[in-house]
């Protein structure tokens, strides 16, 4: 991508310098204001005390000379509350794990599906494309919404269950407020992420490996293993990222189908922001769930660069 | 593996998981029965409930107008940050930018929402529509950004360097030749950016205020108090005028990849002869 632009300097749209490196500041001051500093400003209130910023909230912040201040003031009573705890930390290492078995649990649902579309004639792509997509436009909170009906003890699948036979009519499913049900909703939801970077890796893929493969005798699953599985690699770590990482801070799906047992940071943060109305301690606990994400996040940056 | 009917069954399952859900919220929007177990027979009565609940239509109303503020400023911010990223080789902190580009694609909203809010907080903005909208533009802008780099990355730049060596300037270049050649992407973009923040929920919590109540809110608040007809009622509007919308896009995306294709290759045979 670099090379490109460098061959070409003169050429570039800005043209005067002045509308040049308009249109480079706008978007840049941009992100540096409305996402740069507040990661700088939750940072800080992570560490002010409790009495001071609880709504109505004194404002921390006093400008840049407040800097020099800000290490005096340095106060880490929220972290340490943070480890006392064992909510916070049974929060984090469950949505961690929840957010680990769901990429699993997609990869193993998503790559044949993803594989299934590079395979299909290619006048029927565009259209498996779209229908992948067509689901991930609508919104995800009426997609999570849908499954209540249908998981809820007096819902559908009860209904099916009960119908088909399988199920005595006083028999209800006991899913819907349980982490299986959180699983449901996540993978459902995920699942156009995981399949599309995959299926762009998948349709890359140059045939002519495989054939080779099964003349020289290699059989079909040998050859997957060997050849499509490991070709296939930067679309899986994409896929698993773009997967990972949101769903280790999601709170619509826990929050409406998971069970009050069910933890997840992202739920923690919620109810100590609106509930205790703790902002320090939600700022602290958004603080640690991004140190916990910084190593996935520059993993999927690396395979973005990388893409482009 | 090459097993086409096993990748047809894996499809038709994909598929049946990916819309079974959908269908049943529409069916049930239509479902007189307050039950979801009971088909009561056809109605619309949940259609008319919904058109008749106020405070769910003044969020409606909320909703779109946040959505086509924000959608379109952050098509222009994204345009303008796809540009940079793809015409400008070396400027200070371009890495950082790039990373600021990628970064809130996936960050968790929690982190995005409770973020923007403290800064809201801390230069004494008071929370409502306005808050909403920049919170919105933040994201969404990084999404257009992405759509318009992978077209930018791909159209043929001779067209753009012959205007300049014809001597028409650089800002007139880009409305005459760049920016048509684009328009499909940012158009794209813009569908894109105004459809994530329609669904938003989460980073609207965080930074809205009395009279900002944006539809996800209220459609969350509602659901949190138990399953009903007319939420299934609203969302079956809201899905089919995203899947009406999706549709047109792409074939007018399509329509217009192939008049571009069409062009370009006249334009070189012109060139040649």
């Amino acid at each position: 991508m670099a090379n490109v632009a460098e061959t070409n300097p003169v050429t570039s749209t800005g043209g005067p310098s002045w509308t040049r490196w308009l249109v480079v500041v706008v978007p840049y001051v941009w992100l540096i204001l409305f996402f740069v500093a507040p990661f700088l400003i939750i940072l800080k209130i992570s560490f002010s005390d409790t009495a001071i910023s609880i709504p109505p909230y004194t404002p921390v912040f006093e400008g840049f000379g407040a800097i020099g201040d800000f290490f005096s003031q340095l106060d880490f009573e929220n972290y340490v509350f943070l480890t006392e705890d064992p909510l916070y930390i049974w929060s984090y290492l469950s949505s961690l794990r929840i957010a680990a078995i769901s990429t699993l649990l997609l990869l193993l649902i998503g790559y044949p599906m993803a594989l299934a579309m590079a395979r299909a004639p290619s006048s029927i792509r565009p259209t498996l494309v779209m229908l992948v997509i067509l689901p991930f436009w609508t919104s995800f909170l009426i997609r999570v919404y849908a499954w209540i009906g249908i998981l809820k003890p007096d819902g559908l699948l009860t209904l099916l269950l009960q119908t088909i036979g399988l199920m005595g009519p006083d028999q209800q499913v006991q899913i819907f407020r349980t982490d299986y049900a959180v699983f449901i909703g996540i993978v459902y939801s995920y699942l156009p992420f995981m399949v599309l970077p995959l299926y762009s890796a998948l349709e890359k893929m140059d045939n002519s490996l495989l054939e080779a493969a099964s003349d020289l005798g290699c059989p079909p699953w040998k050859a997957f293993w060997k050849i499509t599985f490991p070709l296939s690699m930067p679309g899986v770590i994409a896929g698993a990222m773009i997967c990972f990482i949101p769903i280790t801070g999601e709170f619509v799906i826990p929050d409406l189908l998971g069970g009050a047992d069910t933890l997840m940071i992202g739920k923690t943060l919620w109810t100590e922001f609106f509930g205790n109305r703790d902002w320090p301690l939600a700022s602290a606990v958004a603080v640690i769930l991004l140190i916990m994400l910084v190593v996935p996040i520059m993993i999927f940056q690396n395979q973005q660069k990388k893409v482009v | 593996m090459k097993s086409p009917r096993f990748d047809a069954t894996v499809l038709t399952l994909g598929f049946a998981f990916l819309y079974i859900p959908i269908i049943i919220l529409i069916v049930y929007s239509f479902n007189a029965s307050r039950l979801v177990t009971v088909w009561g027979g056809f109605s619309l009565n949940w259609y008319s409930a919904m058109w008749s609940n106020q405070g769910l239509m003044d969020a409606a109303w909320v909703t779109a107008r946040v959505g086509v503020l924000s959608a379109t400023l952050g098509t222009i911010l994204g345009t303008l940050a796809a540009l940079a990223l793809t015409r400008f080789a070396r400027f200070p902190g371009r890495m950082a930018f790039s990373g600021m580009i990628y970064a809130p694609l996936v960050m968790p909203e929690v982190i995005t929402g409770l973020s923007l809010l403290l800064l809201f907080v801390a230069m004494g903005v008071d929370r409502g529509f306005w808050t909403v909208t920049i919170a919105h533009t933040t994201f969404t802008m990084c999404y257009v950004a992405i759509v318009v780099q992978s077209r930018l990355l791909t159209f043929d730049r001779s067209l753009e360097e012959a205007a300049l060596d014809l001597g028409c300037p650089p800002v007139k270049t880009f409305f005459k030749i760049t920016l048509p050649l684009i328009f499909p992407a940012v158009i794209a973009g813009w569908m894109l950016a105004f459809t994530l923040s329609l669904d938003d929920l989460v980073i609207a919590s965080f930074n809205t205020g009395p009279g900002a109540t944006t539809l996800p809110i209220k459609i969350y608040s509602q659901v949190r108090l138990g399953v009903t007809p007319e939420i299934n009622a609203i969302c079956t509007i809201l899905i089919g005028l995203v899947t009406i919308g999706v549709i047109a896009a792409s074939l007018t995306t399509k329509r217009a990849e192939i008049r571009r294709v069409r062009d370009e290759h006249l334009a070189i045979r012109g060139a040649e002869s």
